[in-house]
């Protein structure tokens, strides 16, 4: 695969798992968390943690799109769907994630809610089209990854006058939850966590660019590396965090050269400013009310606005008792902290969000099986 | 014949009628069915004995027996339809045993509606696949629900085989230090399925790999008889299989991602679709496991046959009581290859 294997070569990890190895300083430790899902998912998939020194570690963040959503606001896409009958489109992801009441998606589906998986914004629209006498929401969700699409979406149907059509606006922002986690009282007084640096988003960074991050490395003094989702791009990355910390730096690099400038998508951002605006606050799971950490659909584009069309009634779902999922999502735990991980808690049945999605940190340790890597090794020793 | 003529006066009209609530009712309608689709097609000593149930004598030996339903969408797909997938589905589950199959019966469930132009194909299809294999349906059965209780055919064939004397294969029979061998690439079918489904669409040059393997396993346990475990990764691909050997032979596996011999479009697709390639179903591949000193010859049986051009040894069976399987990664790591969790894609077979 062009433009693919060349970042996954076995004998380039070999030299730069050489190169970390001779940087990292063995009388400390350097603590490395990556925010996105997408980073936790390849360092798993092609066992990245196996070819660092024992002193380098990753801590898992809360860049997994559908594990930092609410379960008020899943709830909320369930009532659409069952209250209000409305063909319900989501990203597959979503359907298995767990909403209050041992409820969900896929179970709302069952039980006889018109509820489809897409693949895409236009997959949505098209149902719009092709069913005028049904109303179809879109559950949109994630970073400014999945936003521009969005926008998009959310303009053809004003453009087309597509009545029948509107969005259900969960879009979340990833700078406003990188501050919050470095606010945090756990970081900053008790020092339960010690983050060294940052592994910064790839796909995120390609939309908004590298300079939203110019801040927090100057005002929390901590590096960031902007960083590619192939192998060789997290271990490049790393390298580069531990040269920062090793000299004292905390800059704002960028690995993912090839892909992010430091001003971004400029269209992409204009799009989202035309179709959004900002929420004064918004809840995340794990992180509690994050202010200005989300967006809405903008008074020009109401008429598209599910929540605006569609009344919901105001849900006080928790997470389920035991849960670590917020203390995991924060990187304050690791899914093996968690009593409920692997015993009632499996990507079969999964009882926090984190176990759900491919990119949730619990279902990357519990699928690529580090924590059982781990008890092997420790029954050897 | 003419007796024949003057029961059913004017022919079905098979290119632009549908099925209707009378092909199921068991009146004329649902007999003029079976004349002129599926005797027509099947047609077979057996089946035109013309009673509910087909009878033979068993050869001596050791009967297996196995039953597949079918819910492929899209009907037709790059390299098949649900009608051959259908033949070759439970021709592979008998022949995973080691044996030869003998018979198959089909039931359909029409759905009222249902082009008959598209079921003729399948029917078509369906009998030339029996035909190829050597394995004729002798007996079946046709339900109609209404409109909106199907989703236009739904196929479920059994199948019948005698096993030969001296074979013992068995999920359960896999030993710490036999090899683990793969008959082909990973991961056609399901790539396939993908990129014919209407929301996906994406342009491919990937058919399914679909495809009946009892003449490939022929071969093989007459080259190595004391093959320990054959099976068809179908869904959940070469992870789901692996993991159930493992866990039936209270077994550990050890697999290197290298070895796995996967189609760079596959690949690709994958890439593209956030799909693990070890997890996306195989309609035309085996997996079997060996004594390690055997691995090289039955290789080279393999890769002698049509089914298994691009054969290779994947890994090894190990000792371990929890029953992982552990692969090393291209990349040099390590990481568990685990059981399929929820559901990659829906209705693939």
């Amino acid at each position: 695969m062009k433009y693919v294997a060349e970042f996954r070569q076995k004998d380039i990890a070999r030299k730069l798992a050489s190169d970390i190895a001779r940087a990292a300083d063995t009388e400390r430790s350097y603590n490395i968390m990556e925010f996105c899902g997408g980073h936790t998912h390849a360092i798993f998939r092609y066992g990245v943690q196996d070819l660092m020194p024992d002193n380098v570690k990753f801590v898992h963040g809360p860049g997994c799109p559908v594990c930092v959503l609410p379960i008020p606001r899943i709830d909320a896409a369930i009532e659409l769907a069952e209250r209000h009958d409305v063909i319900l489109c989501t990203y597959g992801d979503m359907m298995r994630v767990p909403a209050s009441k041992k409820n969900s998606l896929i179970k709302a589906k069952a039980a006889g809610a018109d509820i489809r998986m897409v693949y895409s914004t236009q997959d949505a629209l098209q149902i719009a089209r092709d069913t005028p006498d049904r109303e179809v929401v879109f559950f949109a969700i994630g970073f400014e990854t999945t936003t521009p699409p969005t926008a998009v979406a959310i303009k053809v149907a004003a453009a087309e006058n597509l009545k029948n059509f509107s969005v259900f606006c969960n879009h979340v922002l990833t700078p406003a939850a990188i501050q919050h986690i470095l606010q945090s009282p756990e970081l900053r007084e008790l020092g339960q966590v010690s983050i060294d640096g940052f592994l910064g988003p790839s796909h995120v960074s390609s939309i908004i660019g590298s300079a939203p991050y110019d801040f927090f490395a100057e005002e929390f003094q901590k590096p960031v590396v902007i960083a590619g989702f192939e192998p060789l791009d997290v271990m490049q990355s790393a390298l580069m965090l531990i040269r920062q910390v090793n000299e004292g730096r905390f800059e704002v690099e960028n690995e993912y050269t090839r892909v992010v400038t430091p001003e971004g998508n400029e269209k992409a951002k204009d799009l989202m400013a035309e179709v959004f605006e900002l929420r004064k606050s918004f809840e995340w799971r794990g992180l509690g009310e994050v202010p200005y950490s989300a967006l809405r659909i903008s008074d020009a584009y109401a008429e598209w606005d599910a929540e605006k069309r569609f009344e919901t009634t105001e849900s006080t779902g928790t997470d389920v008792k035991g849960c670590e999922c917020p203390a995991i999502l924060r990187g304050v735990k690791k899914p093996t902290d968690c009593k409920l991980f692997g015993t009632v808690c499996t990507p079969d049945n999964p009882q926090g969000s984190c176990m759900v999605s491919s990119e949730g940190s619990c279902a990357a340790y519990w699928s690529f099986g580090r924590f059982r890597m781990d008890r092997v090794k420790e029954a050897a020793e | 014949m003419n007796a024949m003529e003057k029961r059913f006066p004017t022919r079905i009209n098979f290119r632009r009628g549908q099925v209707d609530m009378t092909h199921g009712s068991g009146g004329r309608a649902m007999a003029q069915l079976i004349e002129e689709l599926f005797i027509k097609h099947f047609d077979n000593e057996l089946l035109r004995q013309g009673n509910d149930q087909a009878l033979f004598t068993p050869p001596t030996g050791r009967l297996v027996m196995s039953t597949d339903g079918h819910v492929v969408s899209p009907l037709f797909f790059p390299g098949g339809d649900i009608g051959s997938l259908s033949v070759h589905g439970t021709i592979n589950d008998v022949a995973m045993s080691g044996a030869r199959p003998l018979y198959l019966s089909a039931g359909f469930i029409l759905e009222e509606g249902f082009p008959l132009a598209d079921l003729e194909r399948i029917v078509v299809s369906m009998a030339e696949a029996s035909r190829q294999a050597g394995v004729p349906v002798v007996t079946g059965d046709t339900k109609v629900v209404e409109r909106g209780k199907g989703d236009g055919v739904f196929i479920t064939t059994t199948g019948v085989g005698v096993v030969p004397d001296g074979l013992d294969i068995s999920g359960a029979n896999a030993k710490p230090g036999d090899a683990i061998l793969v008959s082909g690439p990973v991961g056609d079918h399901g790539v396939a399925i993908m990129s014919s489904r209407e929301n996906l669409a994406f342009e491919t040059a990937i058919v399914s790999d679909s495809a009946a393997l009892h003449g490939l396993i022929a071969d093989m346990v007459a080259a190595v008889p004391d093959i320990h475990a054959l099976r068809d990764p179908t869904r959940g691909g070469l992870a789901a299989t692996l993991n159930e050997i493992a866990y039936q032979s209270r077994v550990g596996m050890r697999l290197d991602e290298d070895d796995i011999p996967l189609r760079p479009e596959v690949d690709a697709a994958c890439e593209l679709l956030g799909l693990d390639p070890l997890y996306v179903a195989n309609e035309g591949k085996l997996v079997a496991i060996c004594p390690r000193d055997k691995a090289e010859a039955l290789l080279a049986v393999m890769q002698a046959h049509e089914h298994g051009r691009e054969a290779a040894i994947i890994g090894e069976v190990i000792e371990d009581d929890m029953g992982f399987v552990t692969m090393e990664t291209g990349f040099g790591g390590t990481r568990i290859v685990d059981w399929l969790a929820g559901e990659q894609l829906p209705r693939i077979c």
